[in-house]
């Protein structure tokens, strides 16, 4: 047995966009203990309700996430209006669709370039992120934002997507398809990213399951779970069934989220097909009373708000459960027995977005 | 077992121009119907405050007395809220986001 010492990383590490901190207990180069600990960028956002009226907060739950912000802001609208019994009419619910995939797709490809970067792979990063900035292009065209969508409000959505720009749209998503073809290619079949992905971070079914995975990293390991599957807004509608690899390492996690670029993309065809015409929001009156959870699939994994009111503007609790707080703990079991060299891509694996978790 | 997988994407895009831009030398191509600037025309406001009381962030003040619409562009996160509820349309986002600023001044119209 080696002499054991304590390497810490993060909070600042270069593939960490956001700051985790995790303590490695490391033997020679193998790691036998990983112990993280959050609590860099604490925003005190769930507060905020007591502050900001339940309209106004939408805005706020938009800039949770810098990258799944419409799903935050959608999984927010989404609760509000199961309180108030909110009937929202069926195009928002397809605009919603759209959107959350168009958002999906985005994420992921923020990921595989993160990814690339993080087993030294430049170019491949730099070409994800160029197919990212088209997709960024369509999003900024169809909400007006970049990131940041500030479509989606109580009631409905704040903006429509009129049909030739649906059919300009369509057209983009099949260029934008056929260049995510050749770079998934070479994610899914390249002898140097295979090799640092294969066999690396095994997650058994059964270890996915006890520590309560979500997302990616549960269907990497063979769960065919998804909360779209709960059929929340047009889900119900359209064809979907959840992707899942069997494996349960990092390159299982990798082949989920690449197949779930495409599978957003026939998505947003269907309900691009299957959306009807009409009012694209309710007018809202009243307060929220009573509470509820609303659970919708994030790019990261299952989100969960819970949302409390009192029949006053202002909500009496909020509280949001995001994917990467549920991913630590696998993260944790992957991180133990791993290399050293290893830890980074790993971390990059369960896509953690620690703003997010702190809120 | 495959090598060299980029090869063809690398070979093609050795003899295309650059997708990036020489911003700031060279503007930023404007998409229509970004949310950007917000812009008001003066001449149409009735200062009826209905702006400055749904804006999220506080960052517009009205002053119905002196006939004055006051803006802090660095609270403004350009959501377009103030721009839905404006009874005279007197109010939009420009596609532009502005230049850069060093004070934490309220702009005057």
């Amino acid at each position: 047995m080696g002499t054991r010492t304590i390497i810490p990383f993060g909070p600042q590490h270069p593939v960490l966009p956001e700051p985790i901190h995790i303590d490695l207990v490391v033997e020679d180069e193998k790691v036998v203990e990983a112990v993280p600990s959050i609590g860099f960028i604490h925003r005190g956002l769930e507060r905020l309700v007591e502050k900001k009226d339940y309209i106004e907060y939408v805005y706020v739950a938009e800039r949770i996430c810098g990258i799944c912000s419409f799903i935050h802001g959608q999984t927010y609208c989404q609760g509000v209006e199961e309180i108030m019994k909110i009937e929202v009419p069926t195009r928002a619910k397809y605009l919603r669709t759209i959107w959350g995939e168009l958002s999906r797709i985005h994420s992921h490809l923020l990921w595989l370039g993160l990814m690339a970067d993080a087993f030294g792979f430049e170019s491949l990063f730099m070409h994800s992120w160029r197919v990212r900035e088209q997709v960024l292009d369509l999003i900024e065209a169809t909400t007006g934002g970049r990131v940041i969508f500030g479509s989606c409000k109580v009631g409905g959505t704040r903006r429509d997507i009129p049909a030739e720009q649906m059919s300009w749209l369509l057209a983009q998503l099949e260029t934008v398809e056929k260049e995510m073809q050749l770079i998934v290619d070479v994610f899914m079949n390249d002898n140097s990213v295979k090799h640092r992905l294969c066999g690396v971070g095994v997650i058994s079914k059964e270890d996915a399951i006890s520590l309560g995975a979500v997302g990616p990293t549960l269907r990497g390991s063979g769960v065919a779970d998804d909360m779209r599957l709960l059929k929340y807004a047009a889900f119900g509608n359209l064809d979907f069934q959840p992707i899942s690899k069997t494996d349960g390492d990092s390159y299982s996690r990798c082949a989920v989220r690449c197949a779930e670029l495409f599978q957003s993309v026939d998505l947003i065809r269907q309900a691009a097909a299957k959306m009807p015409e009409g009012e694209i929001a309710v007018k809202v009156t009243g307060n929220p009373d009573g509470e509820f959870f609303s659970r919708v699939e994030q790019p990261r994994g299952e989100v969960v708000y819970y949302i409390k009111g009192n029949g006053t503007k202002n909500l009496t609790r909020f509280r949001a459960r995001t994917p990467t707080f549920a991913n630590v703990p696998p993260l944790v079991k992957m991180l133990a027995g791993c290399e050293l060299a290893d830890v980074p891509v790993l971390v990059l694996t369960i896509d953690p977005c620690i703003s997010c978790t702190e809120r | 077992m495959a090598f060299f997988q980029m090869k063809k994407m690398i070979l093609a895009w050795t003899f295309r121009t650059p997708v990036t831009t020489k911003y700031p030398f060279e503007p930023r191509k404007i998409c229509p119907g970004s949310r950007g600037r917000l812009d008001i025309k003066i001449s149409d406001c009735i200062f009826c405050t209905l702006c400055a009381k749904r804006c999220p962030t506080q960052a517009l003040n009205v002053d119905r007395t002196n006939k004055k619409w006051h803006i802090d562009r660095l609270r403004c996160i350009s959501c377009n809220c103030c721009v839905e509820v404006c009874p005279k349309k007197c109010l939009h986002l420009t596609g532009d986001h502005g230049i850069p600023t060093v004070t934490k001044d309220w702009e005057t119209f």
